[in-house]
Order: C-alpha cells, then sequence, then structure tokens
C-alpha cells in the first residue's frame, strides 16, 4: 500500500522524517535490522534510488548504520536518540504555539489552557 | 557514461499535424522516468518512435546508439497503449511465446509474478479481466532482461489495488542498468517512484529534470506543477 508521502516536500526528506520520527517513536527499538533498500522502497511504494537517498542521510545524521555485508540497523546511541526525540517535541511544541497564537493565545495562556484541559487519553495505535 | 537513447531533432508529422516538434533529448541508465503530458501531447508517438513501431518524419532516435533495428528491439520491452496479445491463447502459451520470441525472457521472473497473481495459468487471454489483461501483459514486458522498458499508460484502465501490484511490479524489476520510461497522465499515482520527469506539451518539451529538483524549485508536488502548467 505504500507510506502517506504526500507533501510538497521532496520525498527522500519526507521519509527521512518519517523514519526518524519513527526511531524517536521507538516504533523501531536501537540495533534493529533494517529492510534492504529494495524491500524497504517497495513497501514504501518509493523509488530505489530515493529510498538510497533517504537511507545515506539518516547515515550520515548517525540514526543509521551499516554493518559491510549484513545491511543497515537503527544506531545504538541511545543518547542520540534521545537528542532527537528533543528535537522533535520542540518542533510540535513550537509549530503548536503558533497555532495557538493565531487563535490570539499567548505562550501563558496556552499553559493555563492544557493545565485546565482534562487529560489526554492515551491512544494504542502509537 | 553512454546514453540509453538520443534524440536528435526527432519529429513525428501525421498528415499535416505536427504530434512531435523537432525534439532533442538524452536518456541515460538507470532511472524511472515518467512521461508526462496532457492528452494529444506526443506522449504515445515518442515511446513509438523508440520503440521502432513508427519511423520518424525529420531527425533521428539512437537507441545504444545505434538506429531502430533488430538490435533496439532486443533492448527494448515495450508495452503498447493496447492489448497486443492473442487473445485465443492461455496465459502459459502467451509465456511460451515470448520466451520464443525474445532471448532475454526470464522465464521463472514471468511464473514467480504471475504466481502472485493467483492464475489459471491454463485460462484463455481473452477470459480475462481488463485489469487482469493489463497485468499479464505488464509481466510478459517486465520479465524481459531489456535495457529500456516503454510502459504506455501502464495504470490507465486499473483500479487501485492493481495500480499498486503494477507500481510494485516496476520498483521490484528495477535495475540500476536499465531505464523504465512510463507515460502517464494518472501524475499522483506514480510521481513517488520517478527519479526523472519528462513533461512535454503540443509536441514540445516543456521540461525534462529530477522529480526532487522540481519540488524543490517549485514547492509543490508534480501533480501540483502539472496543474498550474497546463491549465486550461
Amino acid at each position: 500500500m505504500g507510506w502517506i508521502l504526500n507533501s510538497d516536500k521532496p520525498i527522500y526528506l519526507q521519509i527521512i522524517d518519517k523514519l526518524s520520527s519513527d526511531i524517536a517513536a521507538g516504533i523501531y527499538s536501537p540495533g534493529d535490522r533494517l529492510p534492504a533498500v529494495r524491500e524497504f522502497a517497495l513497501e514504501a511504494s518509493v523509488n530505489p534510488n530515493t529510498m538510497q537517498k533517504a537511507l545515506s542521510e539518516l547515515e550520515r545524521a548517525g540514526l543509521v548504520y551499516s554493518r559491510r555485508t549484513s545491511g543497515r540497523y537503527i544506531t545504538e546511541d541511545l543518547e542520540l536518540i534521545e537528542q532527537y526525540k528533543q528535537k522533535l517535541a520542540s518542533e510540535e511544541i513550537q509549530q503548536f504555539l503558533t497555532q495557538m497564537q493565531r487563535l490570539g493565545f499567548d505562550k501563558e495562556q496556552t499553559i493555563q489552557l492544557i493545565k485546565e484541559e482534562p487529560s489526554h487519553e492515551p491512544t494504542d495505535h502509537l | 557514461m553512454n546514453p540509453l537513447i538520443t534524440c536528435e531533432n526527432l519529429a513525428k508529422n501525421y498528415s499535416g499535424v505536427n504530434a512531435l516538434n523537432h525534439i532533442t533529448l538524452t536518456l541515460y541508465r538507470g532511472r524511472i522516468i515518467g512521461l508526462l503530458g496532457p492528452n494529444g501531447s506526443g506522449k504515445s508517438t515518442l515511446i513509438k518512435l523508440i520503440a521502432g513501431v513508427l519511423t520518424p518524419t525529420s531527425g533521428n532516435v539512437r537507441i545504444n546508439g545505434q538506429l531502430p533495428g533488430i538490435a533496439s528491439k532486443e533492448a527494448i520491452a515495450y508495452l503498447p497503449d493496447c492489448m497486443s496479445l492473442n487473445s485465443y491463447m492461455t496465459i502459459q502459451q502467451l509465456v511460451r511465446f515470448f520466451k520464443d520470441f525474445y532471448s532475454n525472457f526470464n522465464e521463472e521472473k514471468a511464473y514467480d509474478m504471475l504466481k502472485r497473481l493467483n492464475l489459471n495459468l491454463n485460462q484463455r487471454f481473452r477470459t480475462l479481466s481488463k485489469g487482469t489483461k493489463e497485468k499479464v501483459q505488464l509481466v510478459l514486458t517486465m520479465s524481459r532482461d531489456a535495457d529500456l522498458y516503454l510502459l504506455d499508460e501502464p495504470i490507465g484502465g486499473v483500479d487501485p489495488a492493481a495500480r499498486d501490484y503494477i507500481l510494485e511490479t516496476i520498483i521490484s524489476n528495477y535495475s540500476q542498468d536499465a531505464s523504465i520510461l512510463i507515460s502517464t497522465h494518472l501524475i499522483t499515482d506514480i510521481e513517488n517512484i520517478l527519479d526523472d520527469a519528462l513533461f512535454i506539451n503540443q509536441g514540445n518539451i516543456q521540461m525534462y529534470a529530477p522529480v526532487e529538483e522540481i519540488r524543490n524549485s517549485y514547492h509543490t508536488s508534480l501533480d501540483g506543477y502539472f496543474r498550474e502548467a497546463y491549465r486550461c
């Protein structure tokens, strides 16, 4: 069926976004082996060259590493994953604050609203 | 790198109507290229000229440096935009027919892909549904170890699930040594699998660029670009 990659950004950037957020969310565990490029491209329904490019970028960022003959793995550097998690969290918050600002709430008011909001039901698909 | 296809001043004129207007173009190996344009823009004409089923009015097209001929028919696997198979034959007979006809036909690959379609190989081609016919025809085309695959509207009349099967078949047969030229106007469905996009309009090349570059410079998907560029 393929992944949902439909924004206007270049596809390889969308793949990088998806994979790094999946790594941060623990959908891929440290040390997990990734499928081969072609299989992965098939899974995502994208061009193998694009998948290759995305994986090379992730490798450069240190989130995945390759072992000579046996393929690519998720990094075991927990600190790095934690850093990524923080980075993604801060991006989400910035985006949220921008939205709230559009509605006319400043940061303090937003924090107050968050506190008053009934607690969030955990979603099981994450 | 040696170009796979070169077109020089290639033109085709159908009794006074210019279908292709002196285009010059070079295609390389290892790319999946989308041939995109509105109806009547010259997509099929270009494909047929490369396949060697049409002769140019002027200019020429070279495949691996040679004009269309026996060698180019060997190097090119062409999927026409209409049914070209003998409908009285069974699927099994069609596979054998292709094997007899093309020395680079990979029988094993064909049976492997057909198996996934859950077909009875003794079924006659004409008894298959339209979508299944298109899939079988694509499987036979992609089972050849060719240098260039010319696919004229391979996802035209099929349902979304069949479209996925066809795209998967194209991705899994991709090789560094070959290129695939796919014509379609269903851009959204295929834009994620393309390396390059070749936009043509009224017989002229409007743009030929890597898809990522188009997304980067126009901040839009290919589909968005197409809608903008061909607005009526």
